[in-house]
């Protein structure tokens, strides 16, 4: 049986945004799920390398989030490449507005995506933004 | 080669921690042996056992104990 597909969009710079998009992507993606993020606007800056993570919260669980130690987004989507195979793209479109080179992201991130590659991929299965 | 068992603390740890853990631990595991995970994080309790009907791992036991759950899984492939 084929996988099923996830593709998550990622633009949100608040940490609530960014925690569930990696709740969904990791645990997605160790369940046997083919997941595809596409990390654009004000998200992508957090996966510069040696970016700070500390990203302010749009609400009371987001300080929580951060009192009470969860996991970082930055963790998750970590776990989610490494233990479900993830793929975590940066989107082209972003990276030329910010200024920066694929040799300036972590590691784990892959290949910068297009738009139309991104939709292409995500045809037939679940589609979630944050 | 012997079955082996072991215990994954993922005792303070939020959803989806404690399950991210036990993957880990299960990577590394071989076929047959048991991990047995520690979790205070009720939401996880509920989860793990879904994620391990969901892969095909084989549920042994969950039980609760002062508000710790001890989830225990046998991987099988």
């Amino acid at each position: 049986m084929a996988a099923d597909k996830i593709s998550i969009v990622l633009v949100s710079e608040d940490r609530e945004h960014l925690q569930m998009a990696g709740m969904i992507a990791s645990v997605g993606a160790v369940s046997g799920n083919e997941v595809s993020v596409l990390v654009s606007m004000n998200a992508l800056k957090y996966f510069l390398k040696g970016a700070n993570d500390k990203a302010p919260s749009s609400g009371q669980m987001g300080e929580m989030l951060e009192r009470k130690k969860a996991p970082s987004f930055k963790t998750l989507f970590e776990q989610a490449a490494e233990l479900g195979d993830a793929r975590v793209h940066p989107c082209s479109m972003a990276m030329d507005i910010l200024g920066v080179e694929w040799r300036d992201l972590d590691t784990f991130m892959k290949e910068p995506m297009g738009l139309t590659k991104f939709l292409d991929d995500a045809k037939g299965g679940q589609v979630w933004s944050f | 080669m012997m079955a082996e068992k072991k215990q994954i603390d993922a005792r303070g740890s939020f959803c989806p921690g404690p399950l991210m853990e036990l993957i880990a631990g299960m990577k590394s595991a071989n076929v047959g042996d048991e991990l047995e995970v520690l979790s205070t994080d009720k939401g996880s309790a509920a989860d793990i056992p879904e994620w391990i009907k969901k892969v095909g791992h084989e549920l042994l036991a969950t039980t609760e104990e002062n508000g710790v759950w001890h989830i225990t899984v046998r991987k099988v492939k």
